[in-house]
């Protein structure tokens, strides 16, 4: 990484130093902090302020593989989580794939993580501005009220070394701004949100988070459930982000390994509409989630999955690409010190077509802009491919937005979803999430209401 | 601590301290994976100056650390007049909860791991056509000790013991999951009053079942919901939309109801923090209070909202025991313990046979709701179509959608069968505390099944 954190990395090395023959072991070492604010009627709700640090030890010994972590880097405690995670190996099954990452001389790419300007941001600007967001998104119409308006930000340093040769450290901050609406009417209550993230407070754009939350609340005032019947559907950039989040299950290099993914034996097949092209690439700065190493201190990488609609390539920590007989693709992911690495997508963007939602919108003849969804955990299986969210948007009619409509549902299947695509959006939206989203339309989905 | 918390004149501090240690296993693939020993350790400090709170925590648990803290949060709740407070405590002696028999931290760690391996080979043996067991171990002993300037000073042991499985079948039409779990607020005696294997071959059964299923309907219809995991519906349907942080803020589409009919007669609502054993039992919530069951819908009329003390104490009124927080990093909010419907008077069997033409659920996944609409979503993990009385066949998964206030009025029909489902977690502004659900096999007489045949 671009900056070192010579204290962490020292605790890491240490630990590291204490292998015996035999052993290999990863220490990874992280502190950080964070700020919450939170305005509610134009005073001060909440302000937290807090540190954290810890340490995750993972062992491996004749193919077997332990873990212990501990909330504190107290130098008696990093002792007994390495005597922990040694007394956990002989509980595990010899797998002969098990193992650490093994650098492999992939060069990262540097980017900015770490903004001086947010590290000194002082905390009476920080309430002003989500102040201020608060009463620009009240300013916005009549009927809004504002349920919460936030501002968060946070910094974290980490350390990462193996007996395998691995030794990285770096820090990074960030902040956004965020806030909830409610809007009146009668006896009806809606609600929107709306967010804005930013480098540092400078680059927040809060009279865009106050409109985009305004309007998400009040475009609902009046919905109806509509009736069931099958249609097109329009996702919006902030719900194709979510739908796009679910495919990283699918094309997860441990999962194929497993079993678990549909997409195990379909490699260089037709599994998407030739529109659609999926890649995961940490490196570009613009997404929310870059990064320049994985979790296992490989360096981050763009990797193309599913190219014109073909299935490409699966995402590989350095165990799951040892499975495959692979190698890695530098998607190790990581929890934090209190996890040991898993496999996931990073970055995932979607090549962008050229039309604005408003194209879109013209092309279809009868169907529905989808503004929210819900439920993404319970009625989405992305082992079976099974799709099924509640929803709520505009009704599209001769290629004109209608009527709100609320407390619906649409399904299809993750399967059949990618090759209905009909048309992919040049409206992207780098949005906090690890998958940025544009306009998304999709044909012959089943929307069920009434 | 207390005093230097209070310190710049706010009007409350508190410290809540939390020493949590864990042990999970998992196996995966015919292997056991990885066993991980966890600790987490540290203090929240929370002052509150008229409407402001300012919290702070810190893992650095000596007295240094604390007070530097305590400095912070005090600062962050107001600038104040820097006088001295003496504070007395008194003790909130409380009978525990939950009887412990054999802590887990006592139980050798080969033993939780056989667990998995006897879930793993259970699954297996139900059919050929299961390709992938995945089972998961976990337990914790959280020590908790709340001290506030109002004098309380609590302290709770949590201990807690989960297992569950997921398992794959694969079929002609693709594949599909098995999912069970069990979680108590007891130690290793779980395994005596529970069978593993049992547990590992329900999750097959359900997975093989549901490769024959056919694609959910898509539309409104009568459902009933089977005894147990349904009490899912009623946490979402009205449990979010009771607490009275958001009631307080007017977000809730039950607020301005109190005592007023919001749902069929046949509805009573219960939250109970002290059913022993159950998920989300504790001896005092994260405030210091001690647990409580509260009655919040009884035959229909809204008798009550869910309260921690920081709303109950600016109302004027009692806190109801529903403090909680997901660790000592975290504001505790209002939430709910386990959440629950009492029984009626019809047999389940019946109420399958009153039904024309619908969906049974058989076991409730997640959901999700807007307390401010209503709006909400639960998943059906395993249901089959109901044919003129009769239980035909299996459904694919999909979300079931409704509004929460309209829900509970459809209502038609409650049976007799009570109980309580499997372990869950509630996650609320980003943190998750364990919570249980239960309720007897019921009928809605109109939901919306989010699935897509016609």
């Amino acid at each position: 990484m671009s900056t070192t954190v010579d204290d962490l990395q020292a605790i890491a090395d240490r630990v590291v130093a204490q292998a015996g023959a035999g052993e290999q072991i990863e220490a990874y070492v992280s502190r950080g902090g964070e700020t919450a604010i939170r305005i509610y009627e134009g005073e001060l709700e909440h302000f937290a302020s807090a540190q954290s640090e810890g340490v995750g030890i993972r062992v491996i010994k004749d193919g077997r593989t332990g873990f212990a972590y501990a909330g504190t880097l107290d130098p008696a405690a990093i002792a007994e989580v390495l005597a922990d995670a040694r007394d956990n190996v002989s509980f595990g099954t010899p797998d002969e794939f098990a193992g650490l990452a093994i650098p492999d001389g992939v060069a990262q790419i540097p980017q900015k993580f770490w903004d001086e300007e947010l590290a000194g941001y002082p905390t009476d600007q920080k309430i002003a501005l989500t102040k201020e967001l608060e009463k620009l998104t009240l300013g916005m119409d009549e009927r809004v009220r504002v349920d919460e308006a936030n501002y968060d930000d946070g910094w974290g340093e980490v350390a990462v070394a193996t007996t395998t040769g691995i030794r990285e450290s770096g820090r990074g901050n960030s902040c956004y701004v965020s806030v909830s609406t409610l809007a009146d009417d009668e006896e009806e209550t809606q609600t929107g949100f709306g967010f804005s993230v930013g480098d540092s407070p400078k680059e927040f754009n809060l009279h865009k988070a106050a409109r985009e939350a305004a309007e998400r609340a009040t475009r609902l005032l009046g919905a109806i459930k509509p009736p069931s019947k099958r249609t097109t559907v329009i996702l919006d950039p902030y719900v194709t982000s979510q739908f796009i989040s679910i495919l990283s299950s699918t094309l997860n290099g441990e999962n194929v390994a497993k079993g678990r993914s549909f997409f195990a034996e379909r490699m260089g097949d037709q599994v998407a509409d030739p529109r659609f092209t999926l890649v995961d690439d940490p490196t570009n700065p613009l997404a929310y989630t870059a990064t320049d190493i994985d979790g296992e201190g490989l360096a981050a990488r763009r990797n193309v999955l599913i190219e014109n609609g073909v299935l490409k390539k699966f995402v590989h920590s350095s165990y799951s690409a040892r499975r495959m007989n692979t190698v890695s693709t530098g998607n190790a992911t990581r929890g934090g010190f209190a996890g040991s690495p898993g496999v996931g997508c990073l970055a995932m963007q979607l090549v962008p077509g050229t039309h604005t939602q408003e194209e879109l919108i013209a092309s279809v003849d009868d169907g529905v802009l989808i503004q929210m969804v819900s439920g993404l955990h319970s009625g989405v299986n992305p082992v079976s491919g099974d799709f099924s969210t509640g929803a709520s948007g505009m009704l599209i009619s001769n290629g004109t937005i209608g009527a709100p409509v609320r407390e619906f549902t649409i399904a299809s299947t993750l399967q059949r979803m990618l090759l209905d695509i009909v048309s992919i959006g040049g409206d992207v939206d780098w949005l906090p999430s690890r998958a940025h989203g544009m306009s998304l339309v999709i044909r012959d989905v089943t929307m069920s209401g009434t | 601590m207390l005093a230097k918390g209070r310190s710049t004149g706010a009007e409350f501090s508190e410290i809540y301290v939390e020493d949590k240690r864990s042990t999970s296993a998992g196996l995966d693939d015919g292997k056991v994976e990885q066993v991980t020993s966890g600790r987490d350790r540290g203090a929240g400090i929370r002052v509150i100056a008229g409407d402001t709170t300012g919290f702070a925590h810190t893992s650095d648990l000596s007295e240094r650390g604390l007070l530097a803290a305590a400095e912070a949060a005090a600062a962050a709740a107001k600038q104040g007049d820097g006088g001295v407070h003496t504070i007395a405590l008194q003790p909130v002696f409380r009978h525990p909860v939950n009887t412990i028999v054999q802590f887990p931290d006592t139980v050798a760690k080969a033993r939780k791991v056989e667990l998995l391996q006897r879930a793993d080979v259970a699954a297996r043996g139900v059919h050929g056509a299961i390709v992938q067991v995945s089972a998961g171990y976990g337990d914790s002993i959280k020590q908790i000790l709340i001290a506030n300037s109002d004098g309380i000073f609590s302290a709770d042991e949590q201990v807690r013991t989960l297992m569950r499985v997921s398992v794959i079948a694969n079929g002609d039409a693709g594949m599909q999951t098995g999912y069970n779990s069990l979680g108590h607020t007891i130690g290793f005696e779980i395994f005596d009053e529970n069978d593993v294997e049992e547990l590992a071959i329900r999750a097959a059964q359900q997975a093989i079942t549901k490769l024959q299923a056919r694609p959910a309907p898509s539309g409104a219809m009568q459902v009933v919901i089977k005894q147990g995991s349904g009490g899912v519906l009623f946490h979402e349907a009205c449990g979010h939309g009771l607490e009275a942080d958001l009631v307080g803020k007017g977000s809730s589409v039950y607020r301005g109801k109190m005592g007023e009919l919001v749902a069929s007669p046949l509805v009573t609502v219960i939250d109970d923090g002290t059913m022993a054993g159950e998920w989300g039992a504790i001896g005092v919530d994260d405030e210091g209070h001690a647990s409580q069951k509260n009655t919040l819908i009884e035959n229909g009329i809204l008798t009550d909202y869910m309260w921690d003390y920081i709303r109950a104490r600016k109302e004027g009124r009692k806190q109801s025991g529903n403090g909680r927080r997901q660790s000592y990093a975290d504001l505790p909010m209002v939430r709910m313990t386990n959440t629950f419907v009492t029984n009626g008077s019809e047999n389940p069997d019946d109420i399958i046979r009153a039904t024309d033409h619908g969906v049974y659920v058989a076991k409730l996944g997640g959901g999700q709701v807007d307390t401010a609409s209503g709006d909400f979503v639960f998943g059906m993990v395993e249901a089959y179509l109901i044919e003129n009385g009769e239980i035909t066949e299996p459904l694919r998964e999909g979300n079931l959608i409704g509004n929460g206030p309209q829900v509970l009025k459809d209502i038609d029909l409650m049976g007799n069968d009570f109980a309580m489902g499997g372990p869950g977690t509630c996650g609320k502004d980003g943190q998750g505390v364990p919570v249980g659900d239960g309720c007897p096999t019921l009928r809605v007489k109109s939901m919306t099944i989010g699935g897509t045949a016609a």
